[in-house]
């Protein structure tokens, strides 16, 4: 039963970006200037980052609530460490490669506790992260007294070319951002890991049957995301070179919608990577234009970006009806 | 919160021999909303500071301090004071106006003395004493600045804190100072008074508009955000940024006499300061307390500075 309708599922979400390309090129001359699309794709690569890990989580039935506080106290933690190694180790390649280290395996261990909670101890996972997300939030705030964290400011200027330098006018977070979707796209198409998530997404006792190691996968899945939000905060840290309360806020939200607008079933079973990269685009763009144009009252953006999400989900409504 | 419960049994070994003394010990409730953003946790430093000086200085006083993280926590929270601690007095900087007003009129109905911090209630006549900043002259005194910084008019953008009545008069004041001064703005949009969404706004701004004379960012998190993407997209119109608040990294830089940050507009946090300092000063001694005390907005230049920088503040 492939009737051409089925492809809407593919062309929905692709269709309502180039709607927003032509709609913002159209609003402003200096939308498509190169300046503007590597701002946004710079500003897209945290939230995209994370959504690719959160792709596999949703495609192998789970959920993670706690990738926004984590990333704000990874952040933090950062901070902290790289200032308190700034006596000892100076200004140089070896502490940024510190609190690279530090971000990574900090992402790495909160991972790794979602993920034995959720698939070890069978604690349902919207409860797990919502547990841990309040966690991550608190201890960000308590790390800064209330405040904000600083990197010391000659520490900063010389990370500072992580978030704004990069090869060929491609700035590293886009070039970091590509290379995450690529490797991730692979594994979600091409390999076991991939075709195990979709499985358990869909039937896990079914998957358990048929000798797929649903536990370990579901970890897996739990780690690897954590892993992204060090890799997602390492960028994200020397862009203003602070981190507090508020840092972070939403982007699990965020990097939800993006999943679901990209294609992929918020019950699981199915996920697609470069649909995710379509999503945070859309997301993303939907401000930029926003802040380009004098369309609408800035008080309605939020309603702007809501239309939007739920218009890119409907395109693709026709497959969803037939599985 | 560690300070908090030092501040606690510190005022537990006062208070008993406090007790002993003269037979009775006051209670002052402080609620306050949690440290969510810069400003409010400055605002809870100086909650912090002020409870354990007063308790040092006035054995016979007694203080709760709880920080709520959402409207409906801090209902909660001064109920609790009223029924479980028999405050005599409750300060209070309610979250918002409307879910706050009828727990505190019933904090009132007990018989408390009632002050209220830089939110006014929806009721008018509960509060005993209102300690509040000067919005409107907030955005004044940073309209003038920006008026008399560029005497042969300008282009400006504005970036604007969460829609609040707090930010609409803040905006209506500045726009009301720079009336026929030839100060065109450019363009508006809410950056929360978050960092990061002030970056994002100024990134498309200097996308947008290929000449801007000066930015008004209205707050020190914000200027923070405007400069950082001024900075990486390398553009050298922009003759200054004025924040506001009074963020301690802000006041050094005009303290060092730096260009892009030539002055600061205060909104002092320590405001919960003078309301808990006359809360008590009025259940301890016979002078009167009642009113309204409205703490003026500041212009902070190099000459001034170094009487607003605070360097143990988180803010």
């Amino acid at each position: 039963m492939k009737s051409p309708k089925i492809q809407m599922s593919v062309v929905g979400p692709v269709l309502a970006l180039v709607v927003l390309l032509v709609l913002g090129a159209s609003l402003n001359p200096s939308f498509l200037a190169w300046d503007n699309v590597t701002n946004v794709l710079a500003r897209s690569a945290f939230i995209g980052i994370i959504a690719v890990g959160m792709t596999f989580v949703i495609t192998a039935g789970g959920l993670d609530l706690s990738v926004g506080s984590m990333a704000a106290f990874i952040a933090g933690l950062m901070i902290l460490v790289m200032n308190s190694a700034l006596p000892s180790l100076g200004v140089g390649i070896p502490i940024v490669l510190l609190g690279m280290a530090v971000a990574l395996a900090a992402g790495l261990v909160a991972g790794c506790l979602n993920g034995i909670l959720i698939s070890r101890l069978g604690i349902e996972a919207f409860i797990v992260t919502l547990g841990s997300m309040g966690i991550y939030r608190s201890l960000v705030t308590w790390l800064a007294d209330g405040g904000t964290l600083s990197l010391d400011f000659g520490l900063r200027t010389f990370y500072q070319p992580v978030y704004y330098g990069g090869l060929f006018g491609v700035s590293w977070p886009i070039i970091v951002f590509a290379l995450v979707v690529i490797v991730g796209e692979i594994a979600m198409r091409s390999t076991a890991f991939g075709r195990h998530c979709a499985a358990i997404g869909s039937n896990d006792q079914v998957a358990k049957y048929s000798s797929v190691k649903v536990a370990r996968v579901r970890l897996t899945t739990y780690v690897v995301l954590g892993l992204l939000v060090g890799v997602a905060t390492i960028l994200y840290v020397p862009r203003l070179g602070s981190a507090s309360p508020a840092t972070g806020l939403l982007w699990e939200l965020e990097a939800i919608a993006a999943v679901i607008i990209g294609g992929t079933m918020l019950r699981g079973g199915f996920g697609r990577v470069w649909g995710t990269v379509i999503g945070v685009l859309i997301l993303s763009l939907i401000g930029n234009i926003l802040n380009l144009t004098d369309l609408v009252s800035p008080y309605l953006n939020g309603a702007i970006q809501g239309a939007i999400i739920v218009l890119a989900v409907i395109l693709q409504r026709d497959t969803r009806q037939g599985q | 919160m560690k300070h908090f419960a030092a501040a606690l049994a510190v005022s537990a070994a006062l208070a008993v021999p406090a007790f002993a003394q003269d037979g009775e010990t006051k209670v002052i409730g402080v609620s306050i909303p949690a440290a969510t953003h810069g400003w409010a946790g400055g605002m809870n430093y100086f909650a912090q500071a002020t409870v354990e000086r007063l308790e040092k200085v006035y054995p016979n006083l007694d203080f709760v301090l709880t920080t709520a993280s959402d409207p409906a926590k801090q209902v909660n929270d001064i109920e609790d004071m009223v029924a479980a601690r028999h405050v005599n007095a409750l300060v209070v900087l309610p979250f918002e106006s409307e879910p706050l007003t009828g727990p505190v009129q019933n904090a009132k109905a007990s018989g408390a003395w009632i002050t209220v911090v830089d939110r006014g209630l929806s009721v008018e006549g509960i509060e005993d004493l209102y300690v509040a900043g000067d919005n409107p002259g907030f955005g004044r005194e940073s309209g003038e600045y920006v008026a008399s910084a560029l005497p042969e008019g300008g282009k400006i953008v504005v970036l604007r804190g969460i829609p609040t009545t707090i930010d609409n008069e803040r905006v209506e004041g500045f726009q009301k100072a720079i009336e026929g001064k030839n100060i065109e703005i450019l363009g508006m949009e809410h950056g929360n008074w978050n960092r990061d969404d002030s970056f994002a706004v100024m990134q498309d701004f200097l996308s947008k508009y290929p000449q801007i004379d000066a930015v008004w960012a209205s707050d020190d998190d914000m200027a923070v955000g405007v400069l950082a993407a001024i900075e990486a997209a390398g553009r050298k119109d922009i003759r200054f940024v004025l924040g506001g608040a009074g963020m301690k990294e802000m006041v050094k830089r005009v303290m060092d006499k730096d260009t892009m940050i030539p002055a600061d507009v205060t909104y002092p946090p320590a405001m919960i300061a003078t309301a808990i300092e006359l809360t008590a000063v009025g259940l301890v001694s016979s002078a009167p307390v009642s009113g309204k005390f409205i703490i003026g907005s500041v212009l902070i230049t190099p000459e001034n500075a170094e009487g607003y920088y605070f360097p143990d503040s988180p803010f």
